[in-house]
Order: C-alpha cells, then structure tokens, then sequence
C-alpha cells in the first residue's frame, strides 16, 4: 500500500531489531536519533519520558503486536519528525485510554510534532499503517530499510 | 436549519492524536453530510473548555466532572470500533 510516510522518515531514525528491555529504553534510543539529527531539543527525551509515565501512548489492537506512540509537548521539539523503532522482543507500555492496563508493543513511531496544523498528513499516515494488520505485521518482521520503504513508501 | 455544533477534541499534548483524531472525523461526517466547528485541546484543559462545546472526543481518560458527552476516540487511532464511534458522533451532531 502507498502510505507516503516513509517521506516524511529520516532513514537514520529508524532502529530496527532493537533490544529494549523496557518502555523507557525503547523512548530514549529513539529521541537519541532525533535529538542527534536536530529534530528535538535536549530536553524532550526526558519529557517523552514523563509523559508517558502520566498520559502513556500504548494502543492496543487486538494484534500479536501493539503500537505506542510517544510524543510530549511542542517546546520541546525544533522541526516536526518522525523516529521508528522495530522492537526485537515486545515491551509493555500502558493502555492511553485505561493506563492501568498494560499493552504490549513491538513497533514504536515516536513523534515530533510541534503544529497541529502541518502535520495532519504523517499523523493520518502513521494512523493508516497502524490500522492495515499487513503493513503493521512487515513492519514488526523489518530488518532492513528497504522493507521499511517497500511498506511504508 | 438547527445551529452548527462544536465538537471538542482533546488528546494528552492537544496536538497530536486530537488532530489525526480530529481530521478522520471531520472527513467522515463531511461524508455523512455533516459539518460542524473543531476545537482542540489538552486533556487537563477539557474541565475549562467544555461548557462552551456540544460534545468531547477524547483519546485520553476525561475528568469524571465533565457533564459533556464524551466519546471515545481511541477507535480512530486504532481502527477498532471505528464505525460505532462514528456512528455515536453522528447521532450528537443530529441531535
């Protein structure tokens, strides 16, 4: 399927087959990428981090695996971007709608965002990926960049 | 013709869920001949914002002291449910 999200990827914030023993090992590998490309300030890893200790992003879809998709607040981030985390083994991450609720989550698109109204596209692209089980299933068995493209371009 | 409703959506940061929330809705009530004015907003600012709007989409928890309809919104984050959800929007819109 044709999702145009790859465009908005830096290649070099794509992790794959990473091995993350929790939700914040996940988070801080990945605002690592975007904060060394210029994407997000110092300080957002650990706003990502708080955040989604009080307002978590894990979103469960009745599949083998689950999406989170971390985010914090505009002040942190420089331009809008988009960091994607292909987990080697799933971590839980609690559920946005009932935090009490642990999701476990294998593919990971930490967000940069700071205009609501610029970002409509990727935020709409990211949502149809994770809504297609085929296109969420290739990217949770990706190792290499071209299978990310090939499903996500 | 009856008054155009608002509908307030809300999300953790009011600007990332709400908004893909907010334009999945907007396109799927266009469909069903339905228009109505947006809003977007944090989740905390909700208890402040509602007294003004008809009917809160959220994909956070709401306070429990907001007497607005709330619906859920996690449905067009994850496909599921997705029609109901809209189905129940629909119904507010028309009321």
């Amino acid at each position: 399927m044709a999702l145009g999200l790859v465009a908005h990827m830096d290649p070099q914030a794509i992790a794959l087959g990473i091995d993350a023993q929790s939700s914040e090992q996940a988070i801080r590998l990945l605002a690592g990428k975007l904060e060394a490309l210029g994407y997000v300030k110092p300080s957002y890893a650990d706003a990502v981090v708080k955040r989604e200790a009080s307002m978590p992003t894990g979103l469960p879809l009745g599949q083998a695996v689950n999406v989170a998709i971390p985010h914090t607040d505009p002040q942190h981030v420089i331009k809008p971007g988009v960091a994607l985390g292909v987990l080697s083994r799933p971590v839980d991450f609690a559920n946005m709608e009932e935090p009490d609720e642990a999701v476990p989550v294998g593919v990971v698109f930490l967000l940069a965002i700071n205009d609501k109204d610029k970002q409509i596209d990727m935020l709409q692209e990211i949502m149809e990926a994770i809504q297609d089980p085929a296109t969420l299933g290739g990217l949770a068995r990706a190792r290499t960049f071209g299978e990310v493209r090939s499903l996500l371009g | 013709m009856t008054r155009q409703k608002t509908i307030l959506f809300a999300c953790g940061t009011g600007v990332a869920t709400s908004t893909a929330v907010n334009a999945t809705v907007t396109e799927a009530m266009k469909a069903r001949g339905l228009t109505f004015n947006a809003m977007q907003c944090k989740a905390t600012e909700v208890p402040s914002m509602a007294e003004s709007v008809d009917l809160i989409v959220a994909t956070t928890p709401i306070s429990a002291s907001v007497t607005k309809p709330v619906i859920k919104g996690l449905a067009f984050l994850t496909g599921i449910g997705k029609d109901k959800a809209l189905d129940d929007i629909e119904a507010e819109l028309r009321k």
